[in-house]
């Protein structure tokens, strides 16, 4: 394969990949990785490096239209953001140990997840809780939009969450995806903070989660500019158009046949890693 | 200063930055299609690059000689930075509301972000 057709492709892929993930909020990186490896061949941790980069670039660019919605809580996302980025740390110096077959097995297993959790669909708890001693002791507690009034919320079970994040960030370094569906899970399940909330803070927390890894991954060699560059570029349009047509998308038909493609995807990968293929 | 007055001027910042990586990165991958669009690639077996492009000192050094490969690093160290920079202003602004529990929150964020970026490079 030429420069040219490489680039070309991985661009087409990571923008789709991109739209989708937009579109459906389940992210690029999931299904970054897998194209790259599956479709043309490229080194996981290749993939990987590149797909953590596009991470940073979608949460830092659709920061501005979140922030104007007015649901993320930056309190919740800083004070969780202590756990995602040590996990992150962890995650890069595993990455670097693992071996490219037991990486490409990891990741089917995290799609496989990806897959149950959109297939199930997420009801959210939007009944608001009241704050308990450690939360108000944190002020972790706001109020989010509703039908043009402010509704409070408060935050529960600072501890669980808290260790739920150490492992989501875990995740992050160690695959180089967002790992939103388990920030999301962490949030809205364990802290019963509202699901439009915790779904906003977590965008807003994957990009600083991601750049605790980054520099790790810089140094190892796993960001190749050679293959960031289209994957960057690709997934940055992607969800960009994917913002601006959400409100038009028939979004429960594409999270559906999303995770139809991620579920395959997953399937691929732990049947590719364990013939030793990825 | 409120925190949501805050967060939109983070927010409004952190896209800039993103716009800015962009463009670098476009114009290091301009460039390098130019150069060598035709050569035969493989990324099948993982074999890191030189310092040119794993230091911070060595991509500064090739993006400053217009090298397309340092630039486009040049440009995703860019992006890296954009969420950091969204933490340091995160301190700033906690401070500005003298909110002294999240200014320390804040800072430990940053520092974690900063030992692991000095850390590896």
């Amino acid at each position: 394969m030429t420069a040219l057709d490489f680039t070309g492709a991985v661009w087409i892929l990571s923008f789709l990949a991109g739209f989708l993930g937009a579109l459906t909020g389940l992210g690029g990186g999931v299904v970054v990785v897998p194209a790259l490896t599956l479709a043309l061949g490229v080194n996981i941790k290749y993939a990987i490096g590149a797909s953590l980069v596009s991470v940073i670039a979608t949460s830092s660019g659709a920061a501005a239209a979140y922030v104007r919605e007015g649901y993320s809580n930056i309190r919740i996302g800083m004070f969780l953001e202590i756990a995602t980025t040590l996990g992150a740390i962890l995650g890069a110096f595993l990455a670097g140990r693992v071996g490219t077959h037991a990486l490409a097995i990891i990741f089917g297993l995290v799609l496989l997840q990806a897959a149950i959790q959109s297939f199930r669909g997420n009801k959210g708890s939007d009944q608001p809780a009241a704050s308990d001693a450690l939360a108000t002791h944190l002020r972790l507690g706001s109020s989010y939009p509703v039908d043009g009034n402010r509704q409070e919320y408060g935050v529960r079970n600072v501890p669980a969450g808290f260790g739920l994040m150490f492992g989501a960030g875990t995740l992050s370094g160690l695959l180089g995806i967002g790992s939103g569906a388990v920030k999301v899970i962490a949030m809205d399940s364990a802290m019963r903070i509202p699901f439009k909330v915790s779904t906003t803070t977590s965008n807003f927390m994957i990009g600083v989660t991601a750049a605790a890894s980054a520099g790790i991954y810089l140094s190892r060699g796993f960001i190749d500019p050679r293959v960031a560059m289209p994957v960057m570029l690709g997934v940055l349009a992607g969800a960009m158009l994917g913002a601006k047509v959400l409100v038009h998308a028939p979004v429960r038909t594409l999270r559906a046949i999303f995770a139809i493609v991620i579920l395959a995807l997953a399937i691929e990968m732990i049947v590719n890693g364990f013939t030793g293929k990825v | 200063m409120d925190d949501h007055r805050l967060e939109a001027i983070i927010g409004r910042l952190l896209q800039i930055g993103v716009l800015a990586a962009a463009a670098t990165v476009l114009a290091g991958g301009v460039l390098y299609l130019v150069q060598s669009h035709s050569g035969r690639v493989d990324y099948r077996s993982f074999a890191p690059g030189g310092p040119d492009l794993l230091t911070l000192s060595g991509i500064v050094r090739s993006a400053i000689h217009f090298d397309s490969l340092g630039l486009i690093q040049f440009g995703l160290l860019l992006l890296i930075a954009t969420p950091v920079a969204r933490v340091a202003l995160a301190v700033v602004g906690f401070a500005l509301e003298r909110d002294r529990l999240y200014t320390v929150v804040s800072l430990i964020v940053l520092s974690i972000l900063a030992f692991s970026l000095i850390h590896a490079t």
